[in-house]
């Protein structure tokens, strides 16, 4: 079992990191022809800087739209970032001090982000617009992210794993030395495998799925664009050609 | 037609209730192929629709950044279902934002995305079918392209450059509108929207500074292609004999007459309004926008100014240096760009708003004004969509807002504000805009403006506001139509320049 579940990290892993700096060399690569910030907008490069750290960190604009969503968005997602951090500690030796520091919190993050998941879920389901607007893969998507916040917990608060071992697992797959001893294999789990095959999942269909919100949001001309049209002239290669030829 | 009645105000601004169709009889004329030959696209729906559909969807994917991320980043959260004017008007579930956007991105799905490709059905993933097809055309032309959703999207998608995306598209493979493309096709023949002739124009020009010296007593001029004027005044075309527009148009002229600016019209760009941006055409808003470039080196003018009209500020503002040098900045090998800005007074603003114009003006002294003359109005202000969310104005953020409202106040006595939900970014475009403005759509028209009505009637209720002043030739003519069925005098829109014309000082100060 160990060794599947070293080949699918690895393959995981490479899907996420590949498909994604193909997905950012895409969106890199496409000009945007047009200055279209969403005004009024930021006139300068910093004022763009802080405009998109507010939407990144606090959801400006899904403040603006609608206060459950935003609340229970920001929840999902605050937790999640201090879940993932907190899960640090399975890929560092030593730890460092400051992922010690945030131990406890992300435990309780853990169930915070069930919440916020759970709400965002009951949105989906039980508000007309949001239900019409959904596909089967807006569903499973909260699902799976609900299941794997699950099997999270339940190793932590009902049934415990040995995670000195997850960690020895994870640490030989990131040296390149994967299973080299006894202490480097999974330890037998149900829980373990589910949750460990949902992140797998998770990572495999990042780069094809609307978690590319994630990235895409960089990269949304209405919110990274300098409003300063009549100030510098704007212009893309494609559009510069049409002037050569008239 | 006769059958059109307002939709009732909400008691309390709730999200209605979906009606899933409600709006799928409502289609706007399709163009026939004289129209659509006279602009370069397909008389009729070419044979092999569906793959060029799908091949133009490529190229434009590859094209604009924005159609791309839009397409990918869309998570189905809801924030925007409830803020599209249409939605709440009509309550068809298509004319939410989401959903809109949806009816493209379930054919991007399909056909450029693995999991589209493989499982359709878990994505929301369709075949381009005819029927989908007749679904594109009818609801890209019930969105005005206000931009409204865009703000309240924590990615910022913008809805508007999906219809754009999506009607040019349609134009591509024959399919186009006739409102939109008829009125492009009189831009080139005649050079404006409303295919007034040279000297046609050139009379009502005449008739205007008769009119004028009857009111005032004093000799205010319309002068058109003047060479060696320094301002070239770029207006909408609705500004030459529409009411209320005629209004602003002689209140531009009597700013320009009482601070001594030479100032000229151009008969070959007699229109400010593009209507490449609403079918989201890149050569059409380019060579539509290249006329003005034409006049202003013809002329030689030292600056440009564009007078009251959303749409056309936007891609004045936020287009013009891109598509044909106005404005500055230019890369100094950019030759095309660089033979212009060398023209142009870089002292101002290129090009500058009216209103900048005139404010400039009033905080310089050189206007003065008799507020009473506007004492008869309790004056509120609609801010137009293209203009709030789309461009600004005095080189700060929110000068688009401010500035209008400041000459208000400079020129009148009683200024009030509508509801905050429904005002600065988060206004309600009037229903009309984006290529809307035609009796075909009246229907949805009247639906459309039903939140902005809904507040301007609290305001006429608790502090008897009766005169709505905006910036915007399409808002003009919108409201002038639909403000009777819902219960309101025609006469209560107006421009800002109105309210300038009604107050300002002429002659010996």
């Amino acid at each position: 079992m160990s060794t599947l579940f070293a080949i699918l990290f690895y393959l995981a892993t490479l899907v996420f990191v590949v498909g994604l700096l193909y997905r950012i060399g895409v969106y890199t690569r496409i000009p945007a022809p047009l200055k279209i910030p969403t005004t009024p907008a930021p006139t300068t490069a910093s004022g763009v800087v802080l405009r998109m750290m507010r939407e990144v960190f606090l959801f400006e604009s899904l403040f603006k739209a609608n206060l459950w969503t935003w609340g229970l968005g920001l929840l999902f997602h605050a937790s999640l970032a201090l879940v993932l951090l907190r899960h640090l500690r399975y890929f560092t030796e030593p730890v460092w001090a400051w992922v010690a520091f945030i131990q406890p919190f992300g435990m309780y993050a853990g169930i915070t982000m069930l919440l916020g998941a759970a709400g965002l879920w009951a949105r989906r389901l039980f508000v007309e617009r949001i239900r019409y607007i959904s596909t089967p893969s807006d569903h499973l998507m909260l699902a799976l992210f609900i299941a794997i916040a699950l099997s999270g917990l339940t190793m932590k608060f009902v049934a415990h794993t040995d995670v000195v071992a997850v960690k020895g697992f994870f640490l030989g797959l990131m040296n390149f030395a994967p299973l080299h001893s006894d202490s480097q294999v999974l330890p037998s789990s149900v829980g373990l495998y589910a949750h460990l095959l949902m992140v797998a999942v998770l990572l495999l269909i990042f780069p094809i799925s609307k978690l590319l919100h994630a990235p895409g949001v960089f990269f949304s001309p209405s919110r990274n664009q300098t409003d300063n049209p009549r100030e510098k002239r704007h212009i893309a290669a494609w559009a510069k050609q049409l002037e050569s030829e008239s | 037609m006769a059958d059109i009645a307002a939709p009732a105000y909400r008691i309390i601004p709730i999200i209605p209730a979906l009606k899933p169709g409600a709006m799928e009889g409502v289609k706007s004329f399709v163009a026939n192929d004289k129209i659509q030959e006279a602009i370069g696209f397909p008389g009729q729906l070419v044979e092999d629709w569906h793959d060029q559909a799908i091949a133009k969807m490529g190229e434009l994917l590859g094209k604009y950044r924005s159609l791309k991320v839009y397409m990918d980043a869309c998570v189905h959260c809801g924030a925007c279902s409830d803020k599209c004017h249409y939605f709440i008007g009509t309550q068809d579930p298509k004319n939410m934002p989401v959903a809109r956007q949806d009816l493209m991105r379930s054919v991007y799905r399909r056909y450029f995305t693995l999991p589209g490709k493989l499982f359709p059905k878990l994505v929301g993933a369709r075949d381009l079918t005819r029927e989908v097809l007749d679904e594109w055309y009818t609801y890209y032309y019930q969105c005005s392209e206000c931009r409204r959703c865009s703000v309240f999207c924590p990615y910022g998608i913008d809805t508007a450059e999906v219809t754009m995306a999506a009607r040019e598209i349609l134009d591509s493979i024959g399919y186009g509108q006739k409102y939109s493309n008829e009125i492009i096709g009189k831009v080139h023949k005649i050079g404006n929207n409303l295919g007034l002739p040279g000297p046609a124009l050139m009379d009502t020009l005449e008739g205007l500074e008769e009119d004028v010296k009857e009111a005032t007593g004093i000799d205010v001029r319309f002068p058109i292609d003047v060479k060696g004027a320094e301002v070239l005044l770029i207006t909408p075309s609705a500004d030459f004999f529409a009411e209320p527009h005629i209004d602003s148009l002689i209140g531009y002229a009597k700013v320009f007459h009482a601070t001594g600016t030479s100032w000229t019209l151009s008969s070959m760009a007699s229109e400010a309004g593009n209507f490449g941006m609403f079918i989201g055409n890149y050569d059409q808003l380019r060579a539509i926008a290249m006329r003005i470039r034409k006049a202003a080196l013809e002329l030689g003018v030292k600056r440009i100014v564009v007078g009251e009209c959303g749409h056309a500020w936007r891609v004045a503002y936020s287009f013009w240096n891109t598509l044909t040098g106005v404005g500055e900045g230019a890369d100094p090998n950019d030759r095309f760009a660089q033979m212009l800005q060398k023209q142009l007074d870089h002292r101002y603003k290129q090009p500058s708003h009216i209103c900048e114009f005139t404010w400039d003006m009033i905080q310089d002294e050189r206007l003065t004004f008799d507020k009473s003359a506007n004492d008869k109005y309790i004056i509120t202000f609609h801010d137009s969509c293209n203009v709030a969310r789309g461009s600004s104005m005095g080189g700060y953020p929110g000068g688009q807002f401010e500035i209008p409202r400041n000459i208000i106040k400079a020129v009148a006595n009683h200024f009030v504000e509508m509801s905050p939900e429904t005002t600065h970014e988060k206004t309600f475009c009037c229903g009309g805009g984006g290529g809307l403005l035609t009796d075909d759509l009246l229907d949805l028209r009247v639906k459309g403006a039903l939140p902005r009505m809904e507040v301007l009637q609290q305001v006429a209720d608790e502090q008897g506001v009766n005169f709505m002043a905006c910036i915007c030739a399409i808002c003009k003519a919108q409201f002038t139509r639909i403000m009777p069925i819902y219960g309101f005098d025609r006469r209560m829109i107006g421009g800002v320049h109105q309210l300038v014309s009604n107050a300002i000082k002429l002659g010996d100060k």
